[in-house]
């Protein structure tokens, strides 16, 4: 049912969008999600992508509005973060990403606190990001709540793809959470699914659960049946056999794991359970007695395993997951092939979310696509255009207009607060 | 002796002094009591290397294609493209690499912050009282944070360990030399002077108003309060320095940390470091500064400077800064990406700072994000001058560039052989030079060191 929801509510965001003009992009290096072309073309019609491949066999339709670049891919995809949940981190009533007083854990649903105007939806679009997967922040137990699916476009018109995943913190940070042990945790979040799956058997006579309040056990129903992905933070590599163990236990239940910090040493594993992780590989240091075995080597590691492996930057998830474009360039420096780098940050958080349409340049896909003036994974490059849903995106921010407020200090007539665009 | 031990540093000087001449004796004394915790840091066997047809950056903004750079008794002996190399010199063949001076990292917390980040290990804020520069974090540092072996591994051969934030005068920072060692002074960079970090803003209001649970939690509890902090630590480290100055007819003033680390930084031997954000905070402590006549050698994070950089020029304060980190709180909310470059095309001086464990691995690509973005409103600086924000600068805000920094004739052989252009992503430090002693070799496990931490846990002596 919920699937049905989302498919239905992708297909009327794309109606709202359609527009007649043809555009046509052309770049020396292409990325389409799935592989590298070279001398590449993209075209978009409608919203949608209707053209891709090789400029030698790709025709460009006449009257398409043609533009070159260095290089093509398909909008990034962010594959964890909170962007879009927060204004500043520190101030509590800008920050939606937590609820130390409330109530509810896993019927929390983040999309309730989105804001496509937060500064860090322009920011995380300028360097490339077209689609942002949003979790809300676990804080008084195990659950954080459900999480989202949106577009970078900032546009109050574009709706977020609610509940597209529940997330759950296992490992330390779960631990503490659960009440001060790694079985406390498991126990909860074993105890909760009980409810959910029993729902609403356990609740005749009111808040009867085990674990969890009626409404957290009505909201982790579609998690607890499989319908719905449950995104598992953990990093030690105990903990991610003890989570495999649970999902061979619970078959049926559809589990990514974020972190796997040392998900390395567990890689076939992972591998053989089809279990996508999304890790940020610049986690080398043992940080907590969780993370021992950290190495920037794990995202190669794993993606040699055969994990589907998306990579993410996890160091401040409000206002820097685009950061994660450097995290997979440097992936790439730790072993990692260039084209499982590029996988990580469009097709492959993608495909966690079932997004076939994303992430990725084919025909008939949403028409997300990014002209770069140069290697998308290089520092030194940066979007030139951007489209999301085939229209095209503004290259401004707050930060660029500050910018261009102080760019000449040279003394003028009045001060800067004078410098500003005309309305 | 008691009584010898009461009065201060200067008094001694000023008496030994006046009697003329010392005994060996004596100048122990003298100089235990002026650096009690002296470095014992001497470079590790060095034979002579030159690395030859690399890209040289020197550092002070040269740039040499296919050059040669000569390292011998631990020093930079020479750079250029016509270098012969001496007889028994090992060749370290740099054909398509690049080879700069080491990187400078002025704003570190390893070892005072060290990973496991346990609670046992919060030693890198004394929040007792909002003025603590009685504390050294020195005394804090634990040589073995495996985040130094990191930080080696992206080119840092330098850093500051600053105290954090939490306080208007947090307590003084160190100089070290990113070698591993048994113990601090084992790391400390000889004769660096010491430096002291006071802080601005939102930490201190929040920390101590706002602290504890309780409204007020005491001072400061807000910016002006903040303000009158620093005001009243001055004032009384003037009085102090005074009678320090005074010494000499007698009454020398009780030996008092909180004191003798201000005075020192009134007398400009201990720099002042100092977080700071905003632009107008920036430029009130200019002005405070004046008043008591001290100056500060570099705003730390300094998100705002591109909104003064003319009055940071004038003033000569460095700005060691991020490339790209925002918003995690107000005073961090209007930063801008080209920051780096709108302070460098002012004439101010600019410097990369990582304030973190894994930042400090890559600066380079932090400067090379900062350059990639001046270069696209304009501001084209050629690489070899971006250099400076990553040794020269640095060095500069620390007092240490006469010896390190540049790959100057004379100057230590703090070196990196980078795989590559350094401002690429791609690009690894391949072998890192301390003092001309090989510290770390990507290729050769013989040159990775592994912390006693990490002995004997899963992940021992990989690849990081």
């Amino acid at each position: 049912m919920i699937r049905t929801l989302i498919v239905s509510l992708a297909a009327l965001a794309a109606a709202t969008t359609a527009s007649a003009q043809i555009i046509a992009l052309q770049a020396e290096q292409m990325w389409t999600g799935r592989e590298l072309v070279d001398n590449g073309v993209v075209v978009i019609a409608d919203g949608r992508i209707t053209a891709v491949g090789p400029r030698d066999s790709t025709a460009i339709p006449a009257g398409a509005v043609l533009t070159r670049a260095k290089w093509i891919t398909p909008g990034l995809f962010s594959a964890l973060s909170q962007t879009g949940l927060a204004d500043v981190g520190a101030e509590d009533s800008t920050n939606d990403t937590s609820a130390p007083g409330s109530k509810f854990t896993a019927a929390l649903d983040a999309a309730d606190g989105f804001n496509p105007d937060a500064v860090a939806i322009d920011v995380t679009r300028l360097d490339g990001f077209t689609r942002i997967a949003v979790t809300p922040s676990p804080t008084t137990s195990i659950f954080g709540g459900q999480g989202f699916i949106a577009d970078t476009s900032g546009d109050l018109a574009s709706r977020p793809l609610r509940r597209a995943f529940a997330y759950v913190a296992l490992c330390e940070h779960g631990a503490a959470l659960a009440g001060g042990s790694r079985p406390a945790a498991f126990a909860q979040l074993r105890a909760a699914l009980e409810d959910a799956r029993s729902f609403p058997g356990r609740y005749g006579a009111g808040d009867m659960g085990s674990a969890v309040n009626r409404t957290d056990a009505a909201a982790l129903i579609p998690a607890a049946r499989g319908q719905q992905l449950i995104v598992i933070e953990a990093h030690r590599a105990a903990d991610l056999n003890a989570i495999m163990d649970f999902v061979e236990q619970n078959p049926g239940l559809r589990v990514a794991i974020a972190g796997a910090d040392e998900g390395w040493r567990v890689a076939p594993r992972l591998a053989a359970l089809k279990i996508p992780v999304m890790v940020d590989s610049y986690s080398n240091l043992p940080a907590t007695f969780a993370r021992m075995s950290a190495t920037s080597e794990n995202a190669a590691r794993l993606a040699e395993a055969g994990v589907a492996v998306s990579i993410v930057s996890f160091d401040d998830p409000t206002h820097q997951a685009q950061l994660a474009r450097q995290v997979a360039g440097n992936a790439v420096a730790a072993g990692m092939s260039m084209s499982k780098a590029l996988m990580a940050i469009t097709s492959a958080p993608a495909a966690i979310y079932g997004m076939s349409d994303m992430g990725v340049l084919a025909p008939g896909a949403r028409a997300d696509v990014v002209a770069w003036d140069g290697d998308p994974l290089e520092i030194t490059s940066a979007p030139q255009s951007i489209y999301i849903d085939g229209k095209k995106q503004s290259l401004e921010s707050r930060q660029t207009k500050l910018r261009d407020r102080y760019r000449d200090l040279a003394p003028k007539d009045r001060p800067q607060a004078y410098r500003k665009a005309p309305r | 002796m008691q009584a010898v031990w009461k009065l201060t540093a200067l008094a001694i000087l000023t008496i030994l002094n006046a009697c003329g001449g010392q005994s060996k004796s004596e100048r122990e004394a003298e100089a235990r009591f002026k650096n009690p915790y002296p470095s014992t840091y001497v470079p590790y066997p060095n034979a002579p290397v030159m690395i030859t047809g690399a890209t040289v950056l020197d550092g002070k903004g040269g740039k040499f294609e296919n050059a040669n750079v000569l390292i011998e008794n631990g020093k930079i002996t020479g750079i250029g493209t016509d270098l012969v190399s001496p007889e028994g010199v090992q060749v370290i063949d740099a054909k398509g690499r690049w080879v700069t001076p080491g990187i400078i990292d002025n704003h570190s917390h390893l070892g005072a912050y060290p990973s496991p980040g346990v609670d046992a290990h919060g030693d890198g804020n004394e929040i007792s009282a909002p003025t603590t520069a009685k504390v050294w974090v020195e005394h804090s540092i634990w040589p073995q944070d495996p985040g130094f072996t990191r930080a080696l591994a992206g080119g840092v051969t330098s850093m500051q360990i600053l105290p954090g934030s939490a306080n208007l005068i947090g307590g003084r920072g160190v100089t070290l030399k990113n070698v591993p060692s048994r113990t601090v002074q084992g790391m400390k960079f000889p004769d660096a002077p010491y430096t002291v970090k006071m802080a601005c803003g939102e930490n201190p209001k929040r920390v101590y108003g706002y602290g504890q649970g309780n409204t007020p939690g005491g001072a400061p509890y807000s910016r002006m309060g903040n303000m009158a902090g620093y005001r009243e630590a001055w004032i009384k480290a003037k009085a102090y320095k005074g009678k320090l100055d005074g010494a000499k007819k007698g009454g020398a003033p009780d030996r008092d940390l909180e004191m003798e680390t201000l005075a020192g930084a009134l007398s400009g031997d201990i720099l002042v470091h100092m977080h700071c954000y905003r632009a107008d905070e920036m430029a009130q402590v200019m002005d405070m500064s004046k008043e008591f006549g001290y100056k500060v050698a570099a705003f730390h994070h300094a998100v705002e400077s591109y909104k003064i950089a003319d009055k940071l020029a004038e003033y000569g304060a460095c700005s060691s800064m991020w490339s790209d980190w925002w918003g995690f709180k107000m005073e961090a909310y209007d930063s801008v990406k080209e920051n780096i470059p709108l302070v460098h095309n002012a004439g101010a001086c600019a410097i990369v700072h990582s304030d973190s464990e894994i930042g400090i691995q890559r600066l380079n690509q932090e400067a090379a994000k900062a350059w990639a973005d001046g270069k696209r409103i304009g501001i084209d600086i050629p690489i070899e001058i971006a250099w400076q924000w990553l040794s020269l600068n640095p060095a500069k805000s620390l007092g240490i560039d006469t010896k390190t920094g540049t790959l100057e004739a004379g100057k230590m052989g703090d070196v990196v052989i980078w795989s590559g252009n350094p401002f690429s992503v791609y690009t690894r430090a391949d072998q890192v030079f301390i003092d001309g002693a090989l510290m770390f070799d990507r290729k050769n496990p013989a040159f990775q060191p592994v912390m006693d931490f990490e002995i004997g846990h899963a992940g021992e002596g990989d690849r990081k």
